[in-house]
Parts: structure tokens; C-alpha cells; sequence
């Protein structure tokens, strides 16, 4: 449960690009969160609406784009998101697999109201 | 006037720009800094008495412990003859750069050779925090099973050395290495593994040569 920092740093980033935009108010804010970033979205949701409370971001929507990991298989190429209890290729089973992506954790835009 | 403003920040960005700083801090003072992680009762406060113990007198260690509530944890490193700070984060599951670098103010960093940073036991939330240190160490052990690497990908892929605790309990305990180190390749290729009993000592020698290596480069 680290998502009370976590809501904490999106709140002052986008209060600060906000205030750089000299904007009157903050009205969606766009998250994109890989599948390895170990992010519950109801956490945050539960501390953004205690913390943005009477902040220029006061309910403003939280959108969460979601990325699926992804591996690739070393033998087949084939590409997947793995889910159940092994990392195994699901067209070759292989395990000589290796993992591409799934960590992004990042702000991508706000929207402002001036 | 509405109006989309795009920008690619990463969400703990503050907390990376302070790891920045606290490894500056390391590298001016010449002290080699440790982040062990795992889950509650895996061995980290154990692993730290010993390698306290056999690192004392050729190496200089102080310990950064974080914990929730109390200072048992520190204590018991002081008692293996470190110099012990405690952090208690107050109920946060994890230690932030920003904790450790108030703690990094109480001790003389230029008096020191190795700083380990105990994290609080937590499989989770250690893993997104960056903290400075040299190197993240994640502490596994047997009876918590094999299937951790699957469960916990975040934290494995993150760490630059592995601690397989209790092997001492193979015989009794559900954990088939090869599942538990095949999920491990996958995630952190060629990651440096130490298989080790801190109870019976077995394979705690080539953890230590590690260490010293290390606080020699």
C-alpha cells in the first residue's frame, strides 16, 4: 500500500504544470501504468479524492491506462502477456522467455481549465 | 478555456531526483550503500548481525533500519557492533529517499566503509522506491515457497543480487529451486544468486566475499 505517496506525486505534478499553464482548474488528469508497476487504480482513486480536496484539481477525473507486461519468447519470437503462475511461451511453452516491457508508471497529460 | 497540456513525467520522479542525491552523497564519502528487501521473517535483520559480525573490524558499518513501529531491529544490529539508526516510517510499507537521506544526516558518512539500508518486510511497495544505494539486494527464503518470483515480478526484476535464505529447511519445507530460480532468469537475467543458511552458516562465506568485493571497488 504505497499509493498515498504515489497520489501525493501526482497531485503536485500536475499542480505544477497547471500553475505553469496558469490554469483555474484541473479537469482529467491521464496516467499510464504498466502491469509490472504494482499500482492498485481503487488506492489511488480512494487518497486523490481526500488530498485533491479544496486544491484547483478538486474533482477532477483520474484516467488509468492500463499497459499489459509484455514478454518474448528466445526460442519462437512470439510475443505475450503472461498471466497465471508460470512465465511460459503459450505457443511453444517455452521458458526461455524474456520481459519487454511493463513498468512504465508515468503522467501523460492534464487537462486545464483557464 | 479548456485545454490538454502534454507532458511525459514520471509519477516518482521527486523521489528519484533525491536517490540522485543520496548517491552523491555515498560516492563524496566513499561508502559502498546496500538496500536489503524482503518479506517480514525472511532473515534480513539475521543476515545483517552476521555479516556485521564477520565484516567487524576489516570493514566500518553503520545499518539504517526502517521499520513501522519499534527499534528492535536496530538494537539487534548494534548488538552485532554496528552503529544503528532507526527510521520509523509511522505506518508507510516502505522507505522513500527522502527518510533515508534525514537519516544519512546522523551519521558520519566519511567513518564509513558499508551502509546497509534494512527495508521495512514488504514484497511490494520497497520495490517502486528507489533509495540510492549502490545495490538492492532482495532476501528470499524457503518457506515462503517458490512461486514468489511469479507473484512478485516488480520487486525481482529490480534487485542486483538474491539472497535464497533457509536452505537449511529444503528438506522439510515446499520450494523446488529450479521452478523458483527459472521464473528468477526470466526477470533478472544472470542475477547474482547466494543460496544460504544464516541459521547453520552454509554458503554465508561467498555473500561476505561479495560484500568485501564490493566495498573495495
Amino acid at each position: 500500500m504505497h499509493e498515498l505517496p504515489v497520489t501525493e506525486s501526482i497531485l503536485e505534478i500536475a499542480l505544477r504544470h497547471a500553475a505553469k499553464a496558469q490554469a483555474k482548474r484541473i479537469t482529467h488528469l491521464y496516467l499510464v501504468i504498466g502491469q509490472l508497476a504494482s499500482i492498485v487504480d481503487d488506492s489511488v482513486q480512494f487518497y486523490w479524492d481526500i488530498i485533491s480536496k479544496d486544491t484547483i484539481a478538486e474533482g477532477a477525473v483520474l484516467h488509468f491506462k492500463r499497459l499489459p507486461a509484455t514478454f518474448a519468447c528466445l526460442d519462437c519470437q512470439h510475443q505475450f502477456s503472461p498471466d497465471g503462475s508460470d512465465f511460459a511461451c503459450p505457443a511453444c511453452k517455452s521458458e526461455r522467455v524474456k520481459v519487454v516491457s511493463g513498468d512504465q508508471f508515468y503522467m501523460e497529460a492534464i487537462d486545464i481549465e483557464n | 478555456m479548456a485545454k490538454t497540456i502534454p507532458l511525459v513525467e514520471k509519477i516518482l520522479g521527486a523521489n528519484e531526483r533525491m536517490a540522485t542525491e543520496n548517491r552523491a552523497l555515498f560516492d563524496a564519502a566513499g561508502v559502498k550503500a546496500f538496500n536489503l528487501m524482503a518479506s517480514p521473517g525472511a532473515g534480513k535483520t539475521s543476515l545483517i548481525e552476521l555479516t556485521v559480525k564477520s565484516l567487524l573490524p576489516m570493514r566500518r558499518v553503520s545499518v539504517i533500519d526502517g521499520d513501522i513501529e519499534t527499534s528492535i531491529d536496530a538494537e539487534r544490529a548494534e548488538a552485532a557492533g554496528a552503529v544503528a539508526i532507526q527510521i520509523n516510517t509511522g505506518g508507510e510499507c516502505h522507505l522513500d529517499a527522502f527518510m533515508v537521506n534525514t537519516a544519512l544526516k546522523q551519521l558520519a558518512l566519511t567513518n564509513l566503509d558499508l551502509l546497509i539500508v534494512e527495508n521495512v518486510g514488504n514484497l511490494v511497495c520497497p520495490a517502486s522506491f528507489q533509495l540510492g544505494t549502490h545495490k538492492s539486494v532482495l532476501i528470499a527464503s524457503t518457506p515462503e515457497g517458490d512461486d514468489k518470483p511469479y507473484k512478485y515480478p516488480t520487486m525481482y526484476r529490480g534487485v542486483e543480487a538474491l539472497v535464497i535464505n533457509k536452505i537449511d529447511l529444503l528438506p522439510y519445507v515446499s520450494f523446488d529451486m529450479q521452478h523458483f530460480r527459472k521464473g528468477v532468469e526470466i526477470l533478472n537475467p544472470g542475477l547474482v544468486t547466494f543460496p544460504l543458511s544464516c541459521k547453520t552458516g552454509e554458503g554465508l562465506e561467498s555473500w561476505i566475499d561479495w560484500i568485501i568485493q564490493i566495498t573495495k571497488e
